[in-house]
């Protein structure tokens, strides 16, 4: 752990089975989970990166002009360039929340009939796109069916923006926890008593729900647990492995931030919490770090009042930045001692193909770093 | 800055990292300073926004925390379900008409951001939105609504907030955006998707963190500027140059591309050489946006403005 930065990131793309990048919104977590696929991949590993509704230009970086589907798709990759070890491979893909939900329906339904009225219930699609929790909950149920498939022997998940750690070990509890509302229990009643849908929807409660919702959006929300009935304890099995994978030893959890004190206060946060669920943090990756122009040796001399002036000045003010940026982040990086704290420069250019991620790539395993 | 308050409900919608919070604090302090009655309103997440707008003296500006979830309970607890929902999980009921009825929570975080434009308390009611994706969905959960629910509560409470919407003189979003590919890419869409399936008047686009420090000269004039100077010190001059030139090279490419692709008006927000804002920061820029978008005496007034009033 105390390793230097260079061999403790490579250590985490060599022993991890899974990578699991999060942090708040716009700090660059696709990008870096694309970075650590890129590398993964020439040190001879099989990945696949899942991503999560990514911006098209890294479907481009990564030369899939069509831009990535919901299943993985192998993506070219040169050997290492000193050629010290074999090639592996790199996949990609995107995450499909309501494909992985209709796939798990179909997986713990008993007949077909069961898994067509599920399917085409309103309620059951509004579940599967737009319930809070929904999209945690299928990344991390994508993420087992892909650690438990031979093509792959490292996945690299890219989590939804979110404030809280929490939300993602959580995730596939969400509609367990649902299920094990009194109100899922009383809506199933009808089916145990042998009365119709009718008898749920006479309940107070129901009728409340009915009033400001509509009644046919009130007997949809009822039919869909009707339909449902029988298969909570699969749905139930299932989500308790999810989460033991989260918690494996060879799951890591990498934090990412950017160098600013809002999202660094954020990235602490997730650290705490990562750290009071027993998880931890594996590694960090700050990006967008404003790059060192020579050493501390280089100042402005005293008689520096020519046209260079305007250089001299150009120089101070990239470095008050830079100061400043370094000063936000220590928190961080103290708090997630000893693990490695990777600082990535803010490129003179966009990320937006192969080349920028193997830039990025050189200064996560080459460069200089707080911890 | 006539432009920003010529409606009494601003939407401040933008991808996370642009500066969301940051663009909503300077909007409100700018006007609040030229004399308008202020709200800002916060949904969700922490309370930043209240601590980069502390209270001045002589101002008027109020900052309000919504909570959707809460907001939702409140509303259930007005139409009947204190009583019903009494014995059973409170949550598991948010959760069943969260998601029998989605959009529900935006639609009671947007009623009562009417019911404050309504209230005569204010002058400007800005509202630091969600991230962009979200943006479109909690602008487009009316029409979602009063589609799906055909009577009640809640489908006036829709038609209420979408007649707010789409008033081009009562409310107007204002998209923030970074000076970068990816970011202006985003915008361009979220803008179209705005007008299209929202219809809410779209106000100027505000590109924040522009450097706007001096030019850096060519490479052939920094190469003679430096020639004599110590080698250590001309290689970190001329890396340093560079690195400026070519990011504010493409700044610039970015920043044309967006106002080509969208002809709105633009507003630039400076880059400040720190790493985080603080309460000065926010009034720094908001001096910065007043001097260069002065306002007029009808603004003063406090009235909502229409396009053709501001221009």
């Amino acid at each position: 752990m105390s390793a230097p930065v260079a061999d403790s990131m490579a250590a985490l793309i060599e022993a991890s089975d899974v990578v699991v990048c999060c942090g708040s919104g716009g700090v660059g977590k696709t990008t870096t989970a694309a970075v650590l696929g890129l590398e993964a991949a020439r040190r001879g590993r099989r990945v696949v990166v899942v991503t999560i509704d990514p911006a098209r230009r890294l479907a481009d970086a990564l030369g899939m002009a069509d831009g990535l589907s919901s299943e993985p798709q192998r993506i070219d990759v040169d050997p290492a360039a000193d050629g010290s070890s074999d090639a592996g491979e790199l996949s990609a893909m995107m995450l499909d929340t309501a494909v992985t939900f209709d796939g798990l329906v179909r997986k713990h339904a008993d007949d077909d009939e069961q898994v067509e009225r599920i399917l085409n219930n309103p309620f059951y699609r509004n579940m599967a796109s737009a319930m809070s929790g929904t999209q945690e909950y299928m990344a991390a149920e994508t993420l087992h069916a892909l650690h438990h498939d031979d093509r792959f022997d490292l996945v690299i998940v890219d989590t939804p923006p979110s404030r809280n750690a929490l939300d993602f070990l959580d995730a596939p509890g969400v509609l367990s926890r649902f299920l094990d509302h009194r109100i899922f229990k009383l809506a199933m009643l009808p089916t145990r008593s042998g009365l119709k849908v009718f008898g749920a929807a006479a309940q107070p409660i129901f009728r409340a729900i009915g009033k400001v919702v509509g009644s046919d959006v009130l007997a949809d929300s009822l039919a869909f647990f009707q339909a449902f009935s029988g298969m909570e304890s699969g749905f139930r099995d299932r989500a308790d492995d999810v989460v033991a994978l989260l918690r494996a030893e060879r799951t890591s959890f990498v934090v990412v931030a950017s160098p600013r004190r809002d999202t660094i206060t954020e990235a602490v946060w997730f650290a705490q919490q990562l750290r009071e669920q027993g998880v931890g943090v594996a590694a960090s990756i700050v990006n967008r770090l404003l790059p060192s122009f020579g050493s501390d040796e280089v100042a402005q001399p005293d008689d520096a009042d020519g046209p260079e002036a305007v250089l001299w000045q150009n120089l101070a003010e990239l470095r008050a930045v830079r100061a400043a940026e370094l000063d936000a982040l220590a928190p961080l990086a103290e708090l997630t001692e000893p693990a490695p704290v990777a600082l990535l420069p803010l490129l003179e250019r966009d990320v937006h193909d192969i080349e920028a991620l193997d830039e990025i790539a050189r200064h996560l395993f080459a460069s200089d770093s707080a911890g | 800055m006539r432009l920003l308050t010529a409606a009494s409900v601003v939407v401040v919608a933008g991808k996370g990292g642009v500066g969301k919070t940051t663009v909503t604090a300077v909007i409100a302090r700018a006007a609040s300073r030229a004399g308008l009655r202020v709200l800002a309103l916060e949904l969700d997440g922490k309370p930043t926004l209240a601590e980069l707008l502390p209270e001045r003296p002589g101002e008027s500006l109020r900052v309000e925390h919504l909570s959707a979830p809460d907001l939702l309970e409140e509303y259930l607890n007005e139409h009947g379900f204190k009583r019903v929902a009494k014995r059973l999980n409170r949550t598991g009921v948010i959760d069943m008409i969260g998601t029998a009825a989605p959009g529900i929570d935006d639609i009671v975080v947007l009623g009562k951001v009417k019911q404050f434009e309504r209230s005569g308390d204010y002058d400007l009611v800005v509202v630091d939105g969600p991230a962009a994706g979200h943006a479109v969905t909690f602008l487009t959960s009316a029409s979602g609504l009063a589609d799906a629910v055909r009577g009640g509560p809640i489908k006036s409470q829709s038609d209420d907030v979408l007649e707010l919407l789409s008033d081009a003189a009562r409310c107007m979003a204002v998209l923030v955006t970074l000076p970068e590919t990816t970011p202006v890419n985003e915008t361009i869409e979220t803008a179209y998707a705005l007008e299209d399936d929202v219809g809410i008047r779209l106000g100027p686009v505000v590109v924040n963190g522009v450097d706007d420090g001096a030019e850096m000269p060519s490479m052939t004039a920094v190469k003679k500027m430096t020639k004599g100077i110590d080698r250590a010190m001309r290689a970190a001059l001329t890396e340093a140059a560079d690195y400026r030139r070519h990011r504010r090279e493409m700044e610039t490419g970015a920043i044309e591309r967006l106002s080509t692709e969208l002809p709105l008006g633009y507003v630039n927000l400076p880059a400040l050489p720190v790493a985080g804002l603080v309460p000065a920061d926010i009034d720094a820029l908001a001096d910065r946006l007043l001097t260069d978008h002065p306002l007029t005496d009808r603004l003063l007034t406090g009235h909502p403005l229409t396009d053709e009033a501001g221009s």
